[in-house]
């Protein structure tokens, strides 16, 4: 948005931002204000009223938190209205009802009543303000009936104080009323107001007469009264002009006046920028708030850090932007933004500086005014409030007052060293001894000490050098000019000298986040896997910002801790606070004006698929709160959090699916197997004793003894395949242990041949193992099984006039055993998979088989600490070795 | 060699199984007596005395494995173990504590004879005949003699002792500890290696094909069994 619009068309952006205005609108609730000038006007009745008709209407009304201060009218019109019961807050020793929000989202009514919308919670609530809960009521898309009176409105607070006198700490952003569907204004004459409050209708009398003193005053009421009417008209003309826009109708567009206005670290800031909101109300322009932190700021204290911080926040409370930029002088750096923004006019405090210090660096003001150009430079005048206090001085000492010691100290020892000299030289010359205290305080201790270094190095000269001595007389008027020199030269040379230090390190400090935050762009790129991310955000994070760290992820659709600083321990109400934090998508917790007392500040981590998780940071002293520096480069690590933390589960899932669809295809595949492997026998055992049964006379006898043998075999692999099927399971529970001896190898083999039995009948088995092999320690029960799978397995895919051959050996300090067949071999795809579950290499002659013997096999030898493989045979067929490492087994018993 | 007339108990908690077994040892002419729990059988076998308990191992009220021991404590009954359990450990605490042969479940009926047979021989038979004879291997206890193929050869006085208790036991499975206490005593009964380098050397002197044991049957990782029938 750099440029006007060039006609009256309406903009596409602005558009844009209609459609999605509706868009949130039609899952929002409805915001209704009954808005008043005065306590007493009657906001609460009308809204009551207003109820009673809704629910006359069908809907379903209840009443969330009404104040009817005791007024019998009132309380009439509760009766029959729903009213959820409201819950007690202890705050200290004293209990104090609020609206209970957990309970009217539970009850999820179409409208809900919500009294006093500026009401300040009680400290403990989840939320600092009122407005805020029903901010929270609209967005689970609950109407909400609320009054207001004008006296709480941000924007107006100082016109209202100024009228009446009172300062409203209760105030309400104006944003909230700008969002407000339908502000429905009530009004009574201020005679009528009076007369009621006389009666005593509204408030228990005894406050009554201090209230009518100080606030209900006619002149008081009447102002307030225009002021409230002109809100709201301001409003209407707001909606009015919405439309108009939508809808392209020509009409005094103003979109054209752009504001900025500047903060400073004086007080003077809280006014300009309700000025510059009233005035931005006025021009419907919009407006910008901008802080300009130059080198010379760098050694600011905290507490005007949290000030300028504070009133950054205010602008944006009140619909501004509010920009911090980093720069080199003021004025540049505004008018730059102003142009580059399209700013028309530019609202500046007046200077409450010296006369003597505008001289010497020149008045903001005239630089502003004399590099602005076309735009407008506006100035408000910082009234003197008694009610603020003073708590900064110009030239308040923040640093240790050690450095001033050492000062002191500094120019003590010029004058020691003035002394000695001092018989030597004339005392004019001693006078760049001092000099150069001032400039070692200057560029070693800072700004103060160095002036302090300056007064007292005039006054030291005075008393100890310049006749007459001893005294702070002046004899000789010529030293009068010295003094001013040495005075003036040292003061200058502690400002340059100091400010050129402050730069440094405003700029080492800036370098160092930036550094900071390449680094962590750097570390994170190079990580791979969400827990190592975390890893690396956490330890940047504390390591940069000196606080300890916590992330939050959602899990099943609950935010859990998923990781934080080592010894950071979460308690269950602070995951409540980053909870709510996670679910609205807004910074709660600790220094923010949601749930404050929680130990942590909470962001959310937002990435344009919403908010994915939340980042908790806490101080390691409780006192310590971000300078808007700190807080501007968190809200940079924060964006590069989310989008890294984003990346990582996006690859996981990526990962994840894959994993899931290969182990969905797996399962399929196991019990397609499965059941085809355990069905087939057990269709020929049935069919072969069905037949028995039924035919059993007609059958020749060798026909009976063939299906018997049948019968036989199939239960006999039926066996062998729950036999298979019991292994794996084992195997892969864990449940397989070892039970190791020393065995004999030729024994193993031979009790292996043995237990295949019958289809090793009539095939040649050619055993070679050398005459001296040592015992090896294994489980012989499990390792025979191994070779009774690899036998049976060379038996099944070799023909069976071709020998099987099996050697053992002893080799680099391994026992081989080796199977090999004269078969087809294995396919050279198959090689790597023939020891997968299930995996059976295809061959037209389906060979009957579970699949699961070389894989159970594996596990075996592997759970040995051996490996097996196959290759294929030269001269044709396979071949499996087993490999299993003996170590420390003499080759020789 | 039927034995008509013997009474076997069989002791299984499953009804089809108790079935199965009835129809077949009827077949071969053995009187079958039926128990469904552990304490069941030990009652019936001191009503009906049987000859010989065929027991499952995993009963409802009393494991297999108690009952052979207290079976053990006055009886020499042979008994087999019929179990689904096909762990070596399992079949090793049973023949420990006293059965006389173990089949895991399923098995066929041929075998169950088979070994029913040996061990009612056994019982029946005081004292193991002094000569054993398979194909070609020839023991003489009494002259403390081997020969294979009609040549008489010489083995060590461990590897003797290790054939003469299988050859007194033909038929029947030997644990290892069992061959352990009968050779070396019971301090050994651990040794396991012994065994299994003195089986070896045996095996090369006896076996046509050490490889392919004829005679001497490796039962895994349970024990030994002498061959009994060919």
């Amino acid at each position: 948005m750099s440029t006007l619009p060039p006609d009256n068309r309406p903009d596409p952006d602005r558009l844009l931002a209609h459609v999605q205005a509706d868009e949130k609108q039609r899952l929002r609730g409805h915001l209704k204000i009954f808005f008043g000038y005065a306590a007493v006007v009657g906001k609460t009745y009308a809204m009551l009223e207003a109820a009673h008709q809704r629910k006359a209407e069908g809907v379903d009304v209840v009443v969330g938190y009404v104040e009817t201060h005791d007024r019998v009218e009132t309380e009439n019109m509760l009766k029959g209205l729903e009213v959820i019961p409201r819950q007690t807050i202890t705050y200290r020793t004293i209990q104090l009802p609020e609206l209970d929000i957990d309970k009217i989202l539970a009850r999820k009514p179409q409208l809900v009543l919500v009294d006093e919308l500026a009401h300040t919670n009680t400290p403990g609530s989840r939320h600092g303000k009122r407005y805020q809960d029903v901010e929270e009521l609209l967005s689970a898309g609950i109407d909400v009936y609320t009054t207001l009176n004008i006296q709480h409105l941000e924007s107006l607070n100082d016109v209202v104080a100024q009228i009446t006198g009172t300062k409203v700490r209760e105030t309400i952003p104006d944003s909230v009323i700008d969002e407000v569907t339908d502000i429905e204004l009530i009004d009574l004459p201020t005679e009528e107001l009076l007369n009621r409050l006389k009666e005593g209708k509204v408030y228990v009398p005894e406050q009554a007469g201090r209230a009518i003193e100080k606030f209900f005053r006619q002149g008081n009421l009447t102002a307030l009264r225009e002021l409230t009417m002109r809100r709201a008209a301001e409003r209407v003309d707001d909606q009015m002009l919405s439309y108009m826009e939508t809808r392209a109708i020509p009409g005094p567009w103003a979109a054209g006046e752009r504001l900025l206005v500047c903060i400073s670290p004086g007080e003077v800031s809280e006014r300009l920028i309700r000025t510059a909101r009233r005035l931005a109300d006025e021009l419907k322009a919009e407006w910008y708030a901008i802080y300009v932190e130059t080198p010379g700021q760098a050694g600011m204290s905290t507490d005007q850090r949290d000030r300028v911080h504070r009133m950054l926040r205010l602008a944006e409370d009140l619909g501004a932007k509010s920009i911090s930029l980093p720069g080199q002088s003021v004025v540049e750096t505004v008018t730059d933004y102003a142009r580059s923004h399209n700013v028309t006019k530019i609202i500046i405090g007046k200077s409450r500086r010296s006369h003597w210090y505008e001289l010497l660096r020149g008045s903001v003001s005239d630089q502003l005014i004399r590099q602005s150009g076309p735009i407008d430079v506006y100035f408000v005048n910082s009234e003197a409030q008694a009610s603020f206090k003073q708590s900064e001085r110009l030239w308040q000492p923040h640093r240790p007052w050690r450095r001033y010691i050492w000062s002191i100290a500094l120019v003590a020892a010029a004058t020691g060293i003035c002394g000695l000299v001092a018989p030597y030289i004339s005392p004019t010359n001693l006078v760049v001894i001092y000099l150069l205290s001032t400039v070692v305080a200057a560029i070693f201790l800072g700004r103060g000490p160095a002036i302090l270094a300056s007064f007292l190095s005039v006054a030291t000269f005075d008393y100890f050098f310049v006749p007459p001595q001893l005294t702070l007389a002046v004899t000789d008027t010529e030293y009068i000019l010295t003094f001013f020199g040495l005075l003036s030269v040292s003061l200058v040379i502690s400002y340059l000298t100091a400010q050129v230090r402050e730069q440094a390190e405003a700029a080492q400090r800036r370098e160092a986040q930036t550094a900071a935050l390449y680094e962590l762009g750097h570390d994170l790129t190079a990580t791979v896997g969400l827990e190592a991310v975390a890893k690396t955000i956490i330890a940047h994070i504390s390591q940069t910002f000196s606080r300890e760290v916590a992330i939050f992820l959602p899990e099943s659709g609950q935010l859990r801790l998923y990781n934080a600083s080592p010894g950071l321990v979460v308690a269950e109400n602070e995951l409540a606070v980053a909870t709510w934090a996670f679910e609205h998508g807004q910074i709660a917790g600790r220094g923010t004006d949601t749930l404050p007392d929680a130990s942590m500040h909470y962001q959310p981590l937002k990435t344009t698929h919403g908010v994915i998780g939340v980042l908790g940071v806490k101080p390691a002293n409780p006192n310590s709160y971000m300078s808007p520096e700190q807080r501007r480069t968190l809200d940079t690590f924060v964006n590069q959090v989310a989008l890294a933390i984003e990346g990582a589960r996006l690859a996981e899932q990526a990962r994840q699916t894959e994993l899931l669809e290969a182990t969905e295809k797996l399962q399929t595949a196991l019990l397609n197997s499965i059941s085809h492997d355990l069905r087939t026998p057990l269709v020929s055992i049935t069919g072969a004793l069905s037949s028995l049964e039924e035919a059993s006379p007609a059958l020749d006898e060798e026909v009976r003894r063939s299906l018997i043998e049948t019968a036989g075999e199939e239960a006999e692999r039926l066996n062998r395949l729950v036999g298979n099927l019991l292994d794996i399971t084992r195997l892969e529970a864990g449940a397989m242990r070892l039970h190791c001896e020393a065995c004999d190898v030729q024994e193993l083999i031979g009790s292996s041949l043995e237990q295949i039995g019958t289809p090793l009948k009539n095939r040649q088995v050619k055993v070679e193992i050398p005459p001296k092999l040592p015992l090896v320690p294994l489980d012989f029960v499990l390792f025979s099984r191994v070779l009774v799978n690899v036998i049976d397995n060379a038996l099944k895919y070799s023909p069976p006039d071709k020998p099987i051959d099996i050697k053992a050996r002893v080799s680099n300090h391994s026992l081989e055993i080796t199977v090999a067949d004269r078969g087809e071999g294995i396919p050279a795809g198959d090689l790597e998979h023939i020891f997968d579950k299930f995996y059976r290499v295809q061959r037209p002659d389906n060979v009957s088989g579970t699949g699961l013997g070389l894989s159970i096999s594996k596990g075996i030898v592997e759970a040995h600490g051996g490996t097996i493989r196959a290759e294929n045979r030269r001269g044709g067929g396979a071949i499996i070795t087993v490999r299993l490492p003996l170590e420390g087994i003499e080759t020789n018993e | 060699m039927n034995d008509i007339g013997l009474r076997v108990l069989v002791v299984d908690d499953e009804r089809a199984i108790r079935r199965y077994l009835h129809a077949a040892l009827n077949a071969q002419g053995y009187t079958v007596y039926e128990a469904s729990g552990g304490k069941e059988a030990l009652n019936m076998v001191v009503a009906d005395r049987p000859d010989l308990i065929i027991l499952d191992l995993g009963l409802p009220d009393v494991d297999g494995v108690e009952v052979t021991r207290q079976l053990r404590e006055w009886t020499p009954i042979p008994i087999i173990i019929l179990s689904v359990r096909e762990q070596e450990s399992d079949k090793i605490a049973a023949l420990d504590a006293g059965a006389d042969d173990y089949l895991t479940k399923p098995f066929s009926s041929g075998e169950l004879m088979a070994r029913m047979r040996v061990a009612l021989r056994r019982s029946l038979q005081t004292a193991a005949e002094p000569v054993f004879k398979m194909d070609n291997l020839n023991v003489d206890l009494t002259r403390r003699q081997v020969k294979v193929a009609g040549e008489e050869i010489s083995l060590t006085p461990t590897e003797y002792d290790l054939l003469r208790i299988l050859v007194q036991n033909a038929g029947r499975v030997l644990t290892h500890r069992q061959m352990l206490r009968q050779v070396w005593g019971s301090a050994y009964e651990s040794e396991a290696h012994l065994l299994r380098v003195n089986m070896s050397n045996l095996r090369r002197k006896i076996e046509p094909d050490p490889t392919r044991p004829r005679y001497i049957i490796t039962e895994p990782g349970v024990g030994y069994r002498l061959r009994a029938e060919a």
